[in-house]
């Protein structure tokens, strides 16, 4: 589980998180959602110490993250899986080396061992057989697939994913939503999903927050969000013509 | 490089030299650096060096016209023009333009396509992984580019002045090898090895920080060339005042 506790944070004078605050629970898909510039990005960072908060505190199973020295937070960034935007995938690295970078940089385990994780690991993301390929030959959904597997290849007890939809067609969406789903109901992960992706928040959105102008306007599951009078929240939610649509069908 | 950054490197540099996660990954990437370094920039630092000890002959021999100069002073002039400025200074400018370039880039781009945060959020120290195999790797075989390049810039004087008859081999090799100081080489292999630091941190450092996107990575390229040659300059004359 991840509480966090009333996060601030401000680039000079723009003031991006206004007193965030949330509980994320394991084995549920927990989404941050909100409009372009609405600081999802940026409390995952703070979250993840990528970003220094001026105020708050983020609790990983109660331990206080943003307190913690550098050394001390490596211990707790081992039980991290992080799915990037843009897959975030060592270039000079083939795909079987980017999942077996973890496991060589943190376990003494032999190659084979090693090995067989990592083909695990493909074999799960659907990707068996593609270990000697460079990032710069595979598709874009393939990348966010490696990417899962590398997330996975410790066994992280958190694992972050960050816009995982964007660039991608509407039905390699909806796969990488699926296994990002399974995964964290499997190893009862704590996953928490950056998204303004309409599709994965009705799909895997068991429970959501939404961020406005760096505040927290709403919380809820997917079957509630539809049914809300936030005016803000609607016109997030009902901003495309399907949306639209379909509104009094959910 | 203001103060701000200044304090910045300072601070990169000490997450450099924390303690590795593990010596063994380490070791391999330092290897792989020493190979793109040294035997990567081998090829074009021989190239130089000869030519630029040819032509050096040739201007000494131009400018030393007189029955009261011996003509054996023109390889004792290069040997010492090589030895103490040409070979380390010259090599290090060319380095910082091929490797400072190829470093900060390479660093640049790592950060900017979120590499760098995936390393993080990793647990790894990214200073550390990405940085530190450069730097050791720059300081070992920066001094050994300067040797070749000492050895191959006084075998081109040797070259330049006999071939053009401005010198007789003998006059030559009976120059090179009259009062020769070893003191000069600890002093090149001094600035070498400063300049080996320069050439892998000070790239490294605008590659780590950059924001933005390709053009901003090109553009950090472009001031670690000019930051490294400056600051190479500037030891430069420190070092040659507090060795000589």
């Amino acid at each position: 589980m991840i509480e966090i506790k009333d996060i601030h944070k401000s680039f000079g004078d723009n003031e991006v998180l206004k007193g965030i605050s949330g509980t994320f629970k394991e084995g549920v898909t927990n989404l941050i959602i909100g409009g372009s510039g609405s600081g999802k990005t940026t409390l995952l960072k703070c979250m993840i110490g990528l970003h220094q908060p001026e105020e708050g505190s983020v609790l990983y199973d109660n331990r206080e993250f943003t307190q913690l020295s550098f050394e001390e937070r490596i211990e707790i960034r081992k039980e991290i899986g992080m799915l990037f935007q843009g897959s975030a995938l060592f270039d000079s690295m083939t795909v079987e080396e980017n999942i077996m970078f973890p496991l060589n940089m943190f376990t003494e385990q032999s190659r084979s061992e090693k090995l067989e994780r990592v083909n695990f690991c493909l074999q799960r993301v659907n990707l068996e057989g593609k270990n000697k390929l460079f990032p710069a030959e595979l598709s874009g959904g393939m990348k966010k697939r490696v990417g899962i597997a590398r997330a996975i290849a410790m066994n992280p007890k958190y694992l972050f994913c960050d816009e995982p939809n964007s660039g991608l067609d509407p039905k390699t969406s909806i796969v990488i939503d699926e296994l990002i789903k399974e995964l964290t109901e499997e190893y009862n992960t704590t996953t928490i999903v950056v998204t303004h992706d309409m599709n994965s928040v009705m799909g895997i959105g068991d429970y959501i927050i939404f961020l406005h102008e760096g505040k927290k306007f709403w919380e809820g599951s997917n079957k509630e969000i539809a049914k809300t009078d936030i005016e803000e929240l609607n016109d997030f939610v009902f901003a495309s013509r399907f949306m639209k649509a379909a509104k009094g069908k959910f | 490089m203001n103060f701000t950054n200044f304090g910045k490197y300072i601070l990169l540099l000490k997450a450099v030299f924390r303690r590795p996660e593990k010596t063994k990954i380490y070791l391999k990437a330092i290897f792989q650096q020493m190979d793109f370094i040294g035997v990567g920039s081998l090829g074009l630092i021989s190239i130089i060096s000869t030519f630029i000890g040819a032509v050096m002959t040739l201007q000494i021999a131009f400018q030393l016209v007189s029955d009261l100069i011996p003509k054996t002073i023109i390889g004792s002039v290069n040997r010492d023009s090589s030895i103490l400025e040409l070979s380390p200074t010259i090599s290090a400018i060319v380095l910082a333009g091929k490797i400072g370039s190829a470093i900060s880039s390479e660093i640049g781009t790592m950060r900017v396509t979120e590499q760098i945060d995936a390393l993080e959020i990793m647990g790894i120290n990214a200073p550390g992984y990405l940085i530190l195999p450069k730097i050791l790797a720059g300081i070992t075989m920066v001094p050994v580019l300067v040797i070749i390049s000492m050895v191959l810039s006084i075998g081109g004087g040797y070259l330049g002045g006999t071939l053009s008859g401005a010198v007789s081999a003998a006059e030559y090799i009976q120059g090179i090898t009259t009062d020769f100081n070893p003191y000069t080489i600890t002093v090149a292999l001094t600035k070498a090895f400063v300049f080996g630091f320069i050439i892998t941190s000070v790239p490294a450092y605008e590659g780590f920080y950059v924001k933005g996107g390709a053009l901003e990575v090109a553009q950090a390229s472009t001031r670690a060339v000019v930051v490294s040659c400056i600051s190479i300059l500037a030891c430069d004359y420190l070092v040659t005042q507090l060795l000589l």
